[in-house]
């Protein structure tokens, strides 16, 4: 069991990181692009908008922890 | 070669690049310190492990559709991508300790030290340090080559580009017998995090039915964008960092 238990937890550094908040929006950002564009709506814009906006709230929280 | 065939080996390049001189540190320290042998059989170990971890998972990845593979991958890709970007932009900024490969060898030389003296011919240590170093350092490789190949369909560049720069790595190391200190690291994770990133965006995106405007043409919009996003966080966050008072300033207020 511990076993189990340190490679889900190798897995989740290995792939999450230090900043989970940022792997939960590209996994719902991807399933609300491909349900608003089989929906005929170009939404191209949300993947790269998702990650400039996750990048600046997760570095400036680590700014905002420092000082 | 097409631009994005270019943009796969580049990156896949550099990145590896990366990982082999942090792995060429561990294995340097503890062969020097301990044994070259025992190093070498843990670094011959680690490759056979990747060789089986690419072989599973390499014609898996292959066999899927490619919409799927590039909305699961190009997601995964991405996630793992903001992961380095994010730390390159706080490592940048002043906000986490530049990687120092130097240092590093002296902390793995230290740590071979004081682990004992080495007896018989085999030492557990050594392997072990060495073998555990290139197996992770080398699993991110895997990660990386095998998803700009899957998604790119051309798995083989990907693992030339990869092999090269393993072995430029080594060679670099067997001929200086020193850790490549003087590798600009902390430049190349930051160039690697808004690659894995952009490639993430982009083939995320194609994943999930985002028609991108100009189709492939759109990365070489985001690549340049991403990086001046970037390099402007990293402005910003230094300027905040600068106003910030010393411990000194701090105790004397």
């Amino acid at each position: 069991m511990t076993r189990i238990r340190q490679f889900l937890r190798f897995l989740w550094d290995f792939v999450v990181g230090d900043d989970w908040r940022i792997a939960l929006a590209v996994a719902v950002a991807l399933p609300v692009t491909l349900v608003l564009s089989n929906n005929g709506v170009r939404v191209w814009w949300l993947l790269p908008l998702v990650v400039l906006v996750m990048l600046s709230v997760s570095v400036w929280s680590v700014a905002r922890s420092r000082r | 070669m097409s631009g994005t065939e270019v943009g796969l080996a580049v990156s896949v390049f550099i990145a590896c690049t990366v990982e082999a001189v942090e792995a060429l540190t561990i294995v340097l320290a503890v062969g020097a310190t301990r044994s070259w042998r025992s190093a070498m059989i843990g670094v011959g170990t680690a490759l056979l492990a990747l060789a089986a971890v690419t072989a599973a998972l390499g014609p898996a990845l292959t066999a899927l559709p490619i919409n799927v593979l590039r909305g699961v991958v190009g997601g995964l890709l991405l996630v793992f991508g903001l992961q380095w970007l994010r730390k390159a932009i706080l490592r940048a900024s002043g906000l986490k300790a530049l990687h120092d490969e130097g240092a590093a060898f002296v902390e793995e030389t230290e740590a071979a030290r004081e682990a004992g003296a080495v007896v018989g011919s085999f030492d557990g240590y050594a392997f072990f340090v060495s073998f555990k170093g290139s197996f992770l350092e080398g699993l991110e490789v895997v990660f990386i080559a095998l998803t700009f190949g899957a998604n790119q369909k051309d798995v083989p560049l990907a693992a030339a580009a990869a092999a090269a720069a393993v072995i430029a790595v080594a060679c670099a190391g067997v001929a200086l017998r020193a850790p490549l200190a003087r590798v600009p690291e902390n430049t190349l994770k930051f160039v690697v995090g808004v690659m894995l990133t952009s490639f993430g965006v982009f083939w995320g995106g194609e994943g999930v039915h985002a028609r991108w405007p100009g189709g492939e043409t759109a990365l070489l919009a985001i690549v340049p964008l991403l990086l001046l996003f970037s390099l402007g966080t990293v402005a910003a966050l230094r300027r905040v960092v600068a106003a910030r008072p010393t411990a000194a300033q701090a105790a004397g207020a």
